[in-house]
């Protein structure tokens, strides 16, 4: 690791470990400008946009101990956190999700070994299979996770039928869904 | 248990692992999800695309102060927190009273449902909303009509078509329509192209439905009965 940059999911197990300030900067150099786009997109003007983005950077911060690189990508799990924040700090919602330890989950029937690909090397794959979308469908999908509308919303506010809302989002589900699952 | 066979399907899934969907018809999807290891496999993976999606974002300037202010912020943080002298590691977490499907209570209800009753159905006044059939509101914000609705068997909801969308998750029994039969864990999904009218099975049904944009009733009597009554 002396010779490479570390990766953002090694900044953050050091920030989980270690409380690493350095590896947090750097983890907010990269996302906080992303952060403050996507929550610009949901609407916010740019102070309220900023502090938000604190919010989610201190949350960031305080639950990186729980960070497990196994499991997801550093900015997948960064997404989840403002996605949960945004809901709670401008709709006023909470955001229901199962409970990973609840007995009551019912388990899948046989665990495959092998599913587990690097969550790293795996949002590499998606951001090339994202790049090779048709445009009509990447850009739904953007309108999907960047608008806070439910796709019905966004066929009825773009005109754009609900049938051919659902099908370009599903395609492109299926090509990204190919690229994750799907290992060379 | 059989795993479910009705699913919300890739749209609905992206309306929620997007954070779009609200809060009552989350619930819904998210009880499904306790039911269904393959759509909780499908939301990691839409969520893992929100992730490759804020990384393909066109970064917008943050003022220097931001991460200053941050990281003041840290530092009374930890000088609120106790010294670090316990270890790094969590504990383990507490034993939960007995949830384990074998051997726990009828019906199972798991998170996030759970905690909407505040830990179960004991105790829970259900409200009256025709013969066979009684509900228990949840607050889930304004958006939804969030109820958890139980019906005797062979007990037959009045026929309706939906405002917008109704989602509904089976707990426990099942109940018939027009498109299938659902079973613990299936999700029925009605929306203005849907007209139905449920119908318990034999053993009864317990299931969780959210409702947005509200539903009308269809049939001869219930055209009369939306003006009285609070479906
Ligand atoms: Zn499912």
């Amino acid at each position: 690791m002396a010779d490479t940059a570390p990766s953002l999911e090694d900044l953050l197990v050091a920030v989980g470990r270690e409380q690493d300030r350095l590896a947090f900067g750097a983890l907010f150099g990269h996302f906080a400008p992303r952060l403050k786009t996507y929550l610009r997109r949901l609407g916010c003007e740019s102070g309220a946009a900023e502090e938000l983005v604190q919010e989610v950077m201190l949350l960031v911060w305080r639950r990186a101990e729980t960070y497990d690189p196994a499991q997801a990508s550093a900015s997948t799990w960064v997404f989840t956190i403002a996605r949960n924040k945004r809901v709670d700090s401008l709709r006023r919602e909470q955001r229901p999700e199962i409970d990973p330890s609840d007995p009551a989950l019912v388990p899948e029937a046989d665990e495959p070994a092998d599913r587990r690909v690097e969550a790293r090397q795996s949002n590499d794959r998606l951001r090339a299979a994202l790049k090779d979308l048709p445009p009509e469908q990447a850009e739904l999908l953007r309108m999907a996770y960047f608008e806070d509308k439910p796709h019905s919303v966004i066929s009825a506010e773009h005109g754009i039928p609900l049938g051919t809302v659902k099908s370009r989002l599903r395609l492109a589900m299926d090509r990204l869904r190919k690229a994750l699952r799907d290992v060379a | 248990m059989s795993l479910p066979s009705h699913h919300p399907g890739d749209t609905l899934l992206i309306d929620y692992a997007g954070g779009a969907l609200c809060e009552g018809a989350s619930l819904v999807v998210a009880t499904h999800m306790a039911f269904c290891p393959c759509c909780r496999r499908m939301v990691g993976e839409m969520e893992a695309v929100g992730g490759a999606l804020l990384d393909d974002l066109e970064p917008d300037s943050v003022s220097p102060d931001c991460l200053d202010a941050l990281l003041a912020r840290i530092d009374r943080d930890e000088s609120l927190r106790p010294p670090p002298c316990r270890p790094a590691l969590q504990p383990p977490a507490p034993q939960r009273p007995a949830h384990t499907p074998t051997t726990a209570a009828r019906p199972i209800i798991p998170e996030p449902l759970r905690g909407y009753l505040g830990g179960g159905l004991e105790g829970k006044r259900w409200r009256f909303l025709q013969p066979g059939m009684a509900v228990i509101d949840l607050r889930t914000g304004s958006s939804a009509v969030t109820r958890l609705v139980r019906m005797k068997g062979g007990v037959a909801a009045p026929q309706h078509t939906h405002g917008d969308i109704e989602l509904t998750v089976v707990l426990e029994g099942g109940f018939s329509d027009e498109l299938g039969s659902f079973q613990p864990g299936d999700i029925a999904i009605g929306d203005p192209s849907i007209e139905h009218r449920p119908v318990a099975d034999p053993e009864g049904c317990l299931c969780l439905s959210a409702t947005i944009g509200g539903l009308r009733l269809t049939g001869p009597i219930g055209r009369i009965l939306n003006r009285f009554m609070d479906f």
